[in-house]
């Protein structure tokens, strides 16, 4: 499973209810299921993923994150988990906002576009980076609002989103002790535990 | 056609007639002193009965689901595509009931039985019936087989609208409801349609106020113009300009030529029309079209589609088709949005395909992917 699967997994209580958004193939949800007893949702738009979540024996729903979120009623699940689709949907401040009315609780995972490389690529070629992380091409990519951890946390001031927890992924090589020192210039994925 | 090769299909299959002496109280509060239910069986009942799916059939549906009646039959059941050995409702595993519902005229009480009380064929004075009537002789056939609750009801359209009707009226009886190209109830168009095709028929003066039977006259031309009608509002503007386009069938449209011309189109509704008038009950077709048009899921739960789901503890599958404009997916969201909001477990999918609301009927790869994975967990469960 994904490294930010993983460090999202123990900020979310046994027994609650999970909105998994942009769930993919479910594995991050049936993981939940099964060791933390969650009782899980997941929105997806991939044809091939939502068939995938079903036959895992997952309630998935065909729903795109564009069109909005006001099927779902205020407080009415426990954690609404969103793990690299922020930097992917048209508005993600509209969406941010959504899953807080939703959710008592949020985590959101995304890729640092200020991390190093990023940079280097950017400021030595003076081209979009495109790496084995984001393999996209800019004219073709699903991504089209990358942010930084500095941005990130700019528009929760903003916003007044309470950061309750923070969490850097950085290169598997490093053990991620830089990416906690200096998140904003080594971190590869950042991982926020949010609250209204 | 058939074949005795085919393995994917459950192959020949003959119906079973169940007698139901104690008769049933409908919803109108008027009571059927007796009735008979016809219905086919695919696959095989497990000892402790917990493989039995039910399948729910839409307006001019019948038992007839799957497999062939004879070696000379051209055509299998209406849901072949989904029904059989290694199909979305895989018969290796599933013990599969399909049955002609009550008020229906390919067997089952309807119509044209004879009323015991008057001696006579009941004609139009058959009790108007709502979706939970069916519901309840179903429950008596499968009372009947031995079956004391569903692995699954599913349906589409009409056939949709039942399982969920299951679902709230014995929610201990049914685990998995699978919902497709449905609603939690007609809107103005989807009436207005079906009173066009009343209309077609009561107008006909074959038609003698229902007791056409006793002229020994058959309502041909109101009941074809009623399927035209219903059949358009099955199929999408693109599956049919795909089938027929403005092909002519006869005649041609160049200047100087005063020939007829008829458009493929026309005759493949004429022939769709003729087919089914001669198949088809007129009162019978009233009492669907009826029994549609007053379905409402929510009414007894105050018009609150959530709080009738809070009933229901089946988990739900949902399923529309992205050109189906008699049902649309926007129909079936609202049944989503409100298993939602009722915390109900539910999954759903939103085909895109080309072909309306037929589509249900049809083995488009997604629809049978996402029905397939669906029906594992049913068997998981």
């Amino acid at each position: 499973m994904r490294q930010d699967l993983t460090h999202i997994q123990q900020w979310i209580k046994p027994g609650s209810r999970v909105l998994d958004l942009a769930c993919g193939d479910g594995e991050f949800l049936a993981r939940l299921q099964a060791e933390r007893d969650v009782k899980g949702i997941g929105l997806e738009i991939d044809a091939g993923s939502i068939s995938a979540g079903i036959a895992r024996g997952l309630n998935i729903i065909e729903q795109n994150l564009d069109r909005g979120l006001d099927n779902f009623r205020d407080d009415s699940f426990d954690t609404v988990v969103m793990a690299h689709a922020l930097q992917a949907v048209r508005y993600p401040h509209l969406v941010l906002d959504e899953m807080l009315r939703i959710g008592r609780e949020c985590i959101v995972t995304f890729p640092n576009f200020g991390q190093w490389r990023c940079r280097l690529y950017l400021g030595s070629r003076g081209r979009m980076p495109v790496s084995k992380f984001m393999p996209y091409t800019w004219y073709d990519t699903p991504n089209i609002h990358f942010c930084t951890v500095r941005d990130f946390e700019s528009l929760c001031q903003e916003r007044a989103i309470r950061i309750l927890q923070r969490d850097m992924v950085g290169p598997a090589n490093n053990g991620g002790v830089l990416a906690k020192a200096w998140p904003n210039l080594f971190a590869t994925t950042a991982i926020y535990h949010i609250s209204r | 056609m058939y074949s005795a090769d085919t393995k994917d299909s459950v192959g020949l299959v003959t119906p079973q007639r169940a007698e139901f002496p104690e008769g049933l109280t409908l919803a109108c509060g008027r009571r059927l002193p007796k009735f008979e239910l016809v219905y086919e069986t695919y696959g095989e009942l497990n000892a402790d009965a917990s493989n039995a799916v039910l399948v729910c059939h839409a307006l001019s549906g019948h038992h007839h689901a799957a497999g062939y009646h004879n070696e000379t039959d051209r055509k299998p059941g209406w849901w072949e595509s989904c029904i059989g050995p290694g199909k979305a409702i895989d018969t290796n595993h599933f013990f599969v009931v399909s049955l002609n519902n009550l008020g229906g005229c390919h067997g089952s009480t309807g119509p044209l039985s004879v009323d015991p009380d008057s001696g006579e064929e009941y004609g139009p004075d058959f009790p108007p019936l709502r979706a939970r009537d069916w519901v309840h002789s179903q429950a008596m056939l499968a009372d009947r087989l031995g079956i004391p609750s569903w692995a699954a009801v599913i349906g589409g359209s009409l056939g949709g609208m039942q399982a969920m009707r299951w679902a709230l009226e014995y929610p201990d009886r049914v685990r998995h409801c699978v919902v497709i190209a449905a609603a939690l109830k007609l809107s103005a168009q989807n009436i207005a349609f079906n009173e066009i095709a009343r209309q077609a028929i009561t107008s006909d003066p074959a038609f003698h106020g229902g007791r056409y039977r006793q002229h020994q006259a058959v309502p041909r031309d109101g009941l074809a113009i009623a399927r035209m009608v219903g059949h358009i509002t099955y199929l999408s503007d693109d599956a049919m300009a795909d089938r027929f386009g403005r092909d002519l069938r006869s005649g041609n449209l160049a200047l100087g030529s005063d020939e007829g011309v008829e458009f493929q189109v026309q005759s493949y509704l004429r022939h769709q029309g003729s087919t089914f008038s001669e198949s088809f009950d007129a009162n019978t077709y009233i009492l669907m079209t009826r029994a549609l048009d007053y379905f409402d899921l929510a009414r007894e739960y105050g018009d609150d589609p959530v709080a009738a789901f809070a009933e229901a503890s089946a988990s739900f599958l949902v399923m529309s088709f992205s050109t189906d404009w008699r049902f649309s997916p926007s129909r079936s969201r609202e049944i989503v949005d409100a298993l939602l909001a009722a915390g109900k477990s539910v999954s759903y999918a939103e085909i895109q395909a080309d072909q309306g609301h037929d589509a249900f009927l049809l083995p488009i790869p997604r629809y049978v992917e996402v029905f397939s994975a669906y029906m594992q967990r049913v068997r998981g469960a």
